[in-house]
C-alpha cells in the first residue's frame, strides 16, 4: 500500500494552471524527486503536499486518510526550505529542539534526540552557534536535522542545494541518500537539477508546465523518455529526422547515410533519437564534419555537422587517438541505443 | 583612492585632504549646532531678575531650583509618563498594524501605506486642532455626537487632561512605529513562519516564538523613535495641555517668551536633551547588546 498518495491534484491561480491531474502513490521509504524546469509545478505541488496551498481540485491522502482537510501544523511533515528557513534568534539546538517542544517531548528525551540528530547531519558540537554565524553547508544541516528530529512520516526538500557550490554540493547529495536510506524516511525532492535527480531518486516525476511528462526510475527516464521534453532536459541529446524505407526488403530505418533494420510498427518519417555518448566515430554511417573537439579531462566532446543537422558526440578519454578539429568522420550507433517518435508527435 | 585600496595608513598629505573635504558640512554643523546648544548651557548658568535682566555671571541658581522645587519634577515626570505611555501604545497599536499592512498584497498595500504615512503629510497643528474639535468641551463633534446618542452623560474630558495629551501624541507618532516595524518584517524570511507551521507550531506560537522575536529590534527602534519625539514634542502637548498641564518643552518655552527668564528656560531645555541623550543611548546599547547574535 502506499504511503502517500495524489490523486488527481490541480492547482490554478485564477486563470493560470500551475498544476493539472498530478497523480502520484509514493511507497513508505522511497526517495522521489519532482523534477522539472522552473515554472513546471513542481514546488507548487510541494507546497500543497506541505498544506501551505490548497488544491483546487483532487485529493491528497497519506495514509489512506485525506490530508487536505489537516492544518499543516498538523500534517506532520518534516520540511526542508530553499532558504533553509532557520529562526535566527534561536541557536541550532534551540532550532531543532523547536518541534519537539511544539510535541511537548520532554527535557531529557528533548536534549537527547537534538543531541542525536545534530550529530547525525555530522554538527556535535555546534549545539550553541546561532545560524549566522554558520556557513551555507552547516544551516542546510541545521535544517535537515530540524526536519528530521521530528521523526516525519515524509520529508519534502524543497531545492535545498541550490544555494550551495558544487563541490558541497556533491557532498551533501551523497550524505543526504546516505541519511535517507539509514533512516528509511520516504522523501520527497523538488529540484531543477537533473544530476540531483539521478544521483539521489528511486523514481523521478519529470514535469512540465504544470503537468507530468514521465514517472520512472532515472535508467527509465533516461534511457526511455517517453516524450521530446524528458529526452532533452535530461542529459543532452541528438534529434535526427529519418525514414522507413520499405522499397528494399526487409525494410531499413534510414537518415543520411545510416541505416538500420527498420522495427516491426514503424512507417513514414519518424525522428531518431541518440544520447551523444552512445554515438561512436566508424567507417560507415552519417557522414559529418568535427566542427570543434573539447577536451574535458575524462571525456572528449565533440560538434559536428551532419547530413542530417548538427550533432555532439562524447567519447571516453580511453587513450586512444581521437577525430582532429575539421576531420571528415562517419557517426554510427545501435539500434538498442536510439529511442523513436514519429515525426511531430510523440510515439 | 589610494586610501581605499592600500592597507597602508593614510599619509599626512590625505588626512588633510579628507580634513579639507569635511569642513564645509564641519562649518555648518558647528555654526548651526554646536555654538547655539554651547550657548545654551552657558545661559543656564547666568543669573536673571525682573528689573535687571539676564546677567552673565556663573551661579547656580536655576539648576538648583529645578532640583529642589517639585514644580519642576512633576513637569518631568508628566513629560517622561506621557511620552512612554505613548510609546506602549504606538507600540500596541502600531506592531499588528505594520504585520497586516506586510501580508497585504498589490494596489491595497499601497494605499493603505498612504493611509497611515499620511499623517506625516498634515502639520502636527491642524492634526491636534482636529481632536480639539472632535473632543473639545459639550461642543466637540464627538462629544456631542454621544451626548446626544445618550451614551454619555457629560462631555469626555479630553482636553488638557494627560490622557488627551498621550492619545494625541500616539496618534501623531504612528506612522514612525509602524515605518519602522515594517522594515523589520520585510527582513524577515518569508518561509519562516511556513518553518514554524510545518514542526507544529500554532499560528499564535508562530508569532510569539518567531515573529516577535526577530522584529523586536524593530519595535524597539521605532520605540527610541517615538520616545524621543514624544518627550521633546511641543506642538501637541501645547494645544491640548495648554497652560494647565505643562510639559518639559512648553515649560522651556513660557520661561523664554512669556516670564523672559531665559536663563532658567535654558536650563529646563538642557536637563531635557541631557535626559534624553541618556535615555536613547542607555536603551540602544542594550538592544545592541541583547540582539548581537541576530546582526552579526
Amino acid at each position: 500500500m502506499s504511503l502517500l498518495e495524489l490523486d488527481r491534484v490541480g492547482k490554478s491561480f485564477g486563470p493560470n494552471i500551475a498544476v493539472e491531474e498530478f497523480s502520484l502513490a509514493v511507497t513508505k521509504g522511497e526517495f522521489i524527486s519532482f523534477l522539472g524546469p522552473s515554472g513546471c509545478g513542481k514546488t507548487t505541488t510541494l507546497q500543497m503536499i506541505a498544506g501551505f496551498l490548497d488544491p483546487s481540485h483532487g485529493a491528497i491522502r497519506l495514509e489512506g486518510r485525506d490530508l487536505v482537510a489537516v492544518p499543516p501544523a498538523k500534517r506532520g511533515l518534516g520540511i526542508v526550505f530553499q532558504s533553509y528557513a532557520l529562526f535566527p534568534h534561536m541557536t541550532a539546538a534551540e532550532n531543532v529542539a523547536f518541534g519537539l517542544e511544539m510535541r511537548k517531548v520532554s527535557r531529557s528525551e528533548r536534549e537527547e534526540r537534538v543531541r542525536a540528530a545534530l550529530a547525525l547531519v555530522g554538527l556535535a558540537g555546534y549545539e550553541g552557534r546561532h545560524p549566522r554565524r554558520m556557513s551555507g553547508g552547516q544551516q542546510q544541516r541545521v535544517a535537515l536535522a530540524r526536519a528530521l528530529v521530528i521523526r516525519p512520516s515524509v520529508l519534502l526538500l524543497d531545492e535545498p542545494l541550490s544555494n550551495l557550490d558544487a563541490r558541497l554540493r556533491e557532498d551533501m547529495q551523497i550524505e543526504l541518500r546516505q541519511i535517507q536510506r539509514n533512516l528509511g524516511t520516504t522523501t520527497i525532492l523538488v529540484t531543477h537539477d537533473q544530476i540531483e535527480a539521478m544521483s539521489l531518486s528511486d523514481r523521478i516525476v519529470v514535469m512540465s508546465k504544470g503537468r507530468i511528462e514521465q514517472i520512472g526510475t532515472p535508467q527509465q527516464v533516461y534511457e526511455q523518455p517517453a516524450s521530446a521534453f524528458v529526452a532533452q532536459f535530461l542529459g543532452k541529446t541528438n534529434e535526427f529526422a529519418a525514414a522507413v524505407d520499405r522499397t528494399v526488403a526487409p525494410a531499413k530505418l534510414v537518415a543520411g547515410g545510416w541505416s538500420a533494420p527498420a522495427p516491426a510498427g514503424v512507417t513514414g518519417a519518424v525522428t531518431v533519437s541518440v544520447r551523444p555518448e552512445r554515438i561512436s566515430f566508424g567507417d560507415a554511417g552519417l557522414a559529418a564534419r568535427i566542427t570543434s573537439r573539447i577536451f574535458q579531462g575524462n571525456h572528449w566532446l565533440f560538434q559536428c555537422d551532419t547530413e542530417c543537422g548538427p550533432a555532439i558526440v562524447i567519447r571516453q578519454n580511453d587513450g586512444q587517438g581521437q577525430p582532429e578539429h575539421g576531420a571528415a568522420v562517419h557517426l554510427a550507433w545501435r539500434a538498442a541505443d536510439m529511442s523513436l517518435r514519429s515525426a511531430g508527435g510523440a510515439a | 583612492m589610494s586610501a581605499v585600496i592600500s592597507a597602508d595608513p593614510p599619509s599626512a598629505g590625505e588626512a588633510r585632504a579628507g580634513l579639507t573635504l569635511a569642513l564645509p558640512a564641519l562649518m555648518l554643523f558647528t555654526g548651526v549646532v554646536v555654538i547655539p546648544l554651547a550657548m545654551t548651557v552657558m545661559l543656564s548658568f547666568h543669573d536673571w531678575g525682573q528689573y535687571k535682566g539676564i546677567e552673565p555671571v556663573f551661579i547656580l541658581k536655576n539648576w538648583r531650583e529645578i532640583v529642589e522645587d517639585p514644580y519642576y519634577a512633576e513637569m518631568f515626570w508628566r513629560t517622561f509618563r506621557v511620552a512612554a505611555l505613548a510609546t506602549l501604545i504606538t507600540a500596541v497599536f502600531g506592531v499588528p498594524e505594520a504585520y497586516i499592512l506586510n501580508r497585504m498584497q498589490g494596489p491595497w498595500k499601497g494605499l493603505f501605506l498612504l493611509v497611515i504615512i499620511g499623517p506625516l503629510l498634515i502639520s502636527v497643528v491642524a492634526r491636534t486642532l482636529g481632536w480639539a474639535l472632535l473632543f473639545g468641551g459639550n461642543n466637540g463633534l464627538a462629544n456631542k455626537l454621544l451626548m446626544t446618542s445618550g451614551l454619555i452623560d457629560s462631555p469626555v474630558k479630553f482636553m488638557f487632561t494627560e490622557t488627551g495629551m498621550v492619545v494625541a501624541l500616539a496618534h501623531a507618532m504612528m506612522p514612525f512605529m509602524v515605518l519602522a516595524v515594517w522594515t523589520a518584517l520585510q527582513r524577515l524570511d518569508p518561509q519562516i513562519e511556513n518553518a514554524a507551521l510545518s514542526l507544529g507550531a500554532g499560528s499564535l506560537t508562530v508569532m510569539r516564538r518567531i515573529v516577535l522575536p526577530q522584529i523586536m529590534p524593530g519595535v524597539l527602534s521605532g520605540a527610541i523613535i517615538v520616545f524621543s519625539l514624544s518627550a521633546s514634542a511641543f506642538a501637541t502637548p501645547a494645544i491640548i495641555g495648554g497652560r494647565r498641564l505643562k510639559v518639559a518643552a512648553t515649560l522651556a518655552y513660557d520661561e523664554f517668551l512669556n516670564t523672559l527668564n531665559w536663563p532658567l528656560g535654558a536650563a529646563v531645555a538642557v536637563l531635557l536633551l541631557i535626559a534624553l541623550i541618556l535615555i536613547v543611548v542607555g536603551s540602544n546599547t542594550l538592544i545592541e547588546r541583547r540582539y548581537q547574535e541576530m546582526f552579526r
